[in-house]
């Protein structure tokens, strides 16, 4: 038991933050604004402060194997952390958020980022569906955190909705996948399926409806539609957040599910045969939900003008892009996903911060907002030059990241032999040009309708764009180091899951290694 | 030894870095630094000239390979062969012509500049690449100042005209990156290196099979369509020229069109060299269209400079079809050709802005008798127009008559027809001229001034080397001869091995 509390130290970490705020919510309530901010953000860092310290520990599962920890969940915990304090930056200086109660706001910020860390690390699934429901129900509230704004109350409700149906949704098939297994751990279920021939219709159906709730939170076709109305009626700082940090865990569950809980182990297991699901045609599956995702966010995204809607539509295409690498199936397809996740935080977070500046400034999300930004000349200047590489990232040009990512995830694709997902991927990248490349025109090619400069609010954020900015060109030109880091995450996370049958077999030397294996089942 | 390639491809960067940190007013100074940094490639360029080894077969001047990214096994390496040492030398002169001819910009000058030498290092770069991926990278490079230079600086149409530039470029971008990954899984021991591509062959994996290749030679081919452009894919390319200010049009003829052709020789053939065989008809049959049909549309152009572009259409044609015949005659034509449609549309493009600055229009029939007020245009127009419809003597006769003869040998038929082109080209290049130079004195334009100085100075320096090579041609040829013989060679060798 204690051991297993030193596995769950990052999130006591974050525990303990929550519970900080709270009590100083009740002992200085409104006075004390600014601390709030400093606290949650004081506190992420800690989180990942300890995600490195306990990073000796050798992965295993851990509260009778409902949360496990590993090099992977610690790359995803790193990413929320970092979206997480994103989030709080974007946050501080947004006019939206002002509005806002403080306290609360930083609290449930900080609880979400604890979700999503419970849900990266679900290994169970009912921890799977209550790490979704808390990241969800959180989503919600600070969807709606704009009290008396008549759209973020409505996105809120919307959200809501869509979120119950996909929640209900997705329990019927929890529901279904335990009454044919007869059990809820993932690694239990993939031995389960091994072993034993189960109905292949019912197995299908009930990976569907599973896919359902996961699929929502990442926004996937067919459950992308609130989307758009949620992230143009939440405050903008978190809207940033929520296109990147929800998402990313969403993928993270969507990995473990599909990895642990469905691969049929072999030697290698990301290499393994999926000889389970592969007859259910769980490939052909991914293949028609990640080409109808990408193919509807892109067209839909041609037709946007308000900033924050093009970039929820966007958002959504880059879902169906990074299901692209779970159609594959393979070790290189995850690395890719990986990838692909920090670059995606990276350059949609500069968009979104380039979106909350101009807000604050011109008052309007529209493209009317950005007409001649680079021709203001100073700030206007810089703002569209950095808005200019993120939009190009996002459509996958070199020298920027986002064209790495795209370069991993169609090389995996195309080694699994998928051809058709990969035209379909490369010329839905040709479409997002049109649209990504309108704002860039809107900031360049037009003349801009007064001539008064555009102030940037806090010198950090100028300093955050920069930074996201030159990240976004540093990686796109030298990405050796972030390929290793992503490498090795999938590689050791093949050796930690190899069951207790695996270790008898001969054939699997290394599966030996990890003594830790379950033993608290 | 001194890395040439690379001094020439980055040198530029450095002055665009340079002057987006100059300060706005100085115009001057901008432009100052952008012609000296077009300067050392140009000298560059001479000492690589000078020194070429012309009998080698070998890429030359290489640097590296030097690891970039370990964890795909992409390298940085650059060199230059027959194929794409004249396309280099090519760069480095239109490079200066074209910030000569930038000279009166007057709108955001800093940006301009400095993306117009970022385009520069972009050609630099897809010539000297010999690594699959800096190719790509390069290649890629260079969309982004060419939709800025068209959309910002470009005439009425401009934003469209650079969407389309853009879109169509791009789609045939990421058809060359599926081809390119694919190339990346099923070689020997991975690799993005072309020289070691084209040594292996692919026959692993996938490429067993050859639908598999064909398809890969397809979309390597549309890709490089797009840049040619061969005829079905060419629609971009007319609007591109007419918005684009003068000299990006002169870049765009002289130097982008070209990568089309030679990626397709640098990657297609020596790559896929059964495939290119097998689909050596229909190169020699688009050929013929883009010929024929290239000069048709200029003919009934009423827009200068719009003829100019479908004349590029038509000049284009006569790569495939010298190309498309696998002999030593007509690749070396072909390669010629580029080059000398490089030189001589560069002058067409630049001698259509002259008239545009003056008159703020290009109709063909809002001019007339414009020898009288202007007679030394005129002599440098007539000049620019005998070489482009290929009279002895001049540089377009020699690489025209070399694509003949090699087309002549393996597609008969093709060949008669396409020389019907040159009977078309003199038609409406003399038509053009008749209607702009001749007749009825329009008094409108009677007070214009005569070709600058300095407008003159582009000129020159193309203007000779059209004459040199038509008169001695052994002077652009033996640059190419080597590797162009070996090309078709390996083509062959590899057929018979197939066979």
């Amino acid at each position: 038991m204690k051991q297993d509390l030193l596995y769950f130290l990052p999130e006591l970490v974050l525990i303990g933050t929550i519970l900080l705020l709270i009590v100083t919510d009740f002992v200085a309530g409104t006075r004390a604004k600014a601390v709030f901010p400093f606290f949650a953000f004081v506190g992420i860092a800690g989180m990942m402060g300890a995600v490195a310290a306990t990073f000796y520990l050798a992965p295993t599962t851990f509260f009778t194997g409902m949360v496990s920890v590993d090099d992977i969940g610690r790359f995803f915990k790193i990413i929320f952390g970092v979206s997480g304090l994103l989030g709080i930056l974007l946050s501080v200086k947004s006019a939206e958020v002002e509005k806002a109660d403080q306290a609360s706001y930083y609290t449930l910020l900080t609880a979400l980022v604890l979700g999503m860390m419970l849900l990266g690390s679900a290994n169970h699934l009912l921890m799977l569906y209550l790490a979704l429901e808390m990241v969800s129900v959180l989503s919600y509230i600070l969807t709606g955190s704009l009290r008396g704004v008549r759209r973020s109350s409505e996105a809120a409700l919307k959200y809501v909705i869509y979120g119950g149906v996909a929640s209900g949704i997705m329990a019927y098939g929890l529901s279904l996948l335990y009454g044919m297994t007869g059990t809820m751990a993932f690694p239990e279920i993939a031995a389960f399926l091994k072993a034993n021939a189960v109905s292949r219709p019912a197995l299908f159906v009930s990976v569907l409806l599973v896919f359902g709730g996961i699929g929502f939170k990442i926004a996937s076709f067919p459950f992308h539609m609130w989307c758009p109305d949620v992230y143009e009626g939440a405050p903008t700082p978190f809207t940033a957040f929520l296109s990147v940090g929800p998402k990313a865990a969403g993928f993270a569950a969507l990995i473990r599910f599909f990895l642990v809980g469905l691969t049929t182990p072999g030697q290698d297991v990301l290499a393994g045969t999926f000889l389970a699901v592969k007859p259910v045609g769980l490939v052909e599956m991914l293949t028609v939900l990640s080409i109808a995702t990408m193919t509807i966010g892109n067209l839909a995204a041609l037709v946007q003008n308000n900033l924050k809607r093009l970039l929820a539509y966007s958002s959504i295409a880059h879902a169906g892009y990074l299901l692209m690498g779970f159609a594959a199936l393979s070790q290189e397809a995850l690395t890719a996903v990986l990838f692909y996740l920090v670059v995606y935080v990276i350059m949609n977070v500069g968009a979104f911060l380039v979106v909350l500046v101009v807000s604050n400034q011109m008052g309007v999300e529209d493209m009317a907002g950005y007409k001649g930004l680079g021709r203001r000349g100073g700030r206007g200047t810089y703002l569209a030059l950095v808005m200019t590489v993120f939009m190009f990232s996002l459509t996958g040009i070199p020298p920027m990241a986002g064209f790495i990512g795209k370069f991993y995830l169609f090389g995996a694709v195309l080694k699994a032999g998928l051809y058709g997902l990969a035209i379909a991927g490369v010329l839905n990248s040709v479409v997002s040009l049109y649209y990504y490349v309108r704002v860039v025109k809107v900031m360049f090619f037009d003349a801009p309708d007064d001539a008064r400069d555009i102030a940037i609010p806090a010198v950090s954020q100028s300093w955050i764009l920069a930074g996201l900015a030159g990240l976004t060109l540093y990686l796109g030109l030298f990405w050796n180091g972030l390929a290793t880091v992503t490498e090795r995450s999938t590689g050791l996370y093949a050796s930690a899951y190899a069951p207790p049958v695996a270790v008898a077999a001969p054939a699997a030397p290394e599966a030996a290694a990890p003594a830790a294996a379950p033993e608290n089942k | 030894m001194f890395p040439y390639l690379s001094f020439m491809t980055f040198f530029p960067l450095v002055g665009a870095v340079l002057i987006a940190l100059l300060p706005k007013e100085k115009t001057d100074l901008v432009k100052k630094v952008a012609l000296v940094a077009t300067l050392p490639p140009l000298a560059a360029a001479v000492k690589i000239f000078m020194t070429f080894d012309r009998g080698s077969t070998a890429m030359q001047y290489v640097e590296g390979p030097y690891n970039w990214i370990q964890a795909f096994h992409i390298q940085y390496y650059m060199g230059i062969d027959g194929l794409s040492v004249s396309m280099v030398l090519l760069t480095a002169l239109i490079a200066t012509i074209s910030v000569l001819a930038s000279w009166g910009i007057d709108k955001q000058v800093k940006g301009y500049f400095s993306l117009l030498l970022l385009l520069v290092t972009g050609m630099f770069g897809v010539f000297a690449a010999l690594d699959f991926f800096l190719f790509y990278v390069f290649w890629e490079v260079m969309l982004l100042p060419m939709y800025f230079l068209i959309g910002i600086w470009g005439g009425p149409r401009r934003e469209y005209a650079a969407i389309k530039f853009f879109l169509y470029t791009l789609l045939g971008s990421v058809l060359m990156l599926l081809v390119m990954l694919a190339f990346y899984f099923y070689s020997d021991g991975q690799t993005f290196n072309l020289v070691e591509l084209a040594k292996q062959g692919l026959h692993q994996g996938p490429f067993a099979n050859p639908h598999f290749r064909i398809l890969c030679w397809l979309g390597l081919f549309i890709c490089f369509a797009v840049k040619v452009p061969v005829v079905p894919f060419h629609t971009w390319l007319p609007d591109a020229h007419v918005e684009a200010p003068t000299a990006i049009s002169v870049i765009l003829a002289a130097v982008l069109l070209k990568m089309g052709i030679y990626g397709i020789l640098r990657i297609n053939y020596p790559i896929l060299p059964q495939e290119t065989l097998y689909f050596a008809n229909m190169l020699a049959a688009l050929g013929m269209i883009n010929i024929v049909y290239g000069a048709l549309c200029a003919m009934a152009q009423k827009d200068f400079k719009k003829l100019i572009a479908y004349s590029s259409v038509s000049h284009m044609g006569f790569c495939l079809l010298g190309m498309a015949s696998f002999t030593p005659e007509g690749l070396n034509g072909a390669v010629l050709q580029m080059f000398n449609h490089g030189t001589i549309t560069a002058q067409l493009f630049l001698l259509v802005g002259v008239i545009y600055d003056r008159a703020h229009h290009r109709e063909i029939a809002g001019f007339g008798g414009l020898a009288k007020s202007m007679p030394q245009y005129a002599t440098w127009t007539s000049f620019a127009f005998f070489a482009a419809l290929g009279l002895p003597g001049l540089s377009g006769f020699v690489s025209e008559v070399l694509c003949f003869m090699g087309g002549f040998k393996t597609f008969r038929l093709y060949t008669i027809v396409s020389v019907s082109g040159v009977v078309l080209t003199a038609a409406y290049m003399l038509w053009t001229y008749q209607r702009v130079f001749l007749g009825q004195v329009n008094e409108k334009y009677k007070g214009l001034p005569e070709i600058s100085a300095r407008e003159i100075v582009t000129l020159v320096p193309l203007a000779i080397i059209t004459l040199l090579v038509g008169i001695y041609p052994k002077f652009a040829l033996d640059l190419l001869n080597t590797s162009m013989t070996a090309l078709s060679q390996f083509v062959d060798a590899k057929n018979l091995a197939g066979l």
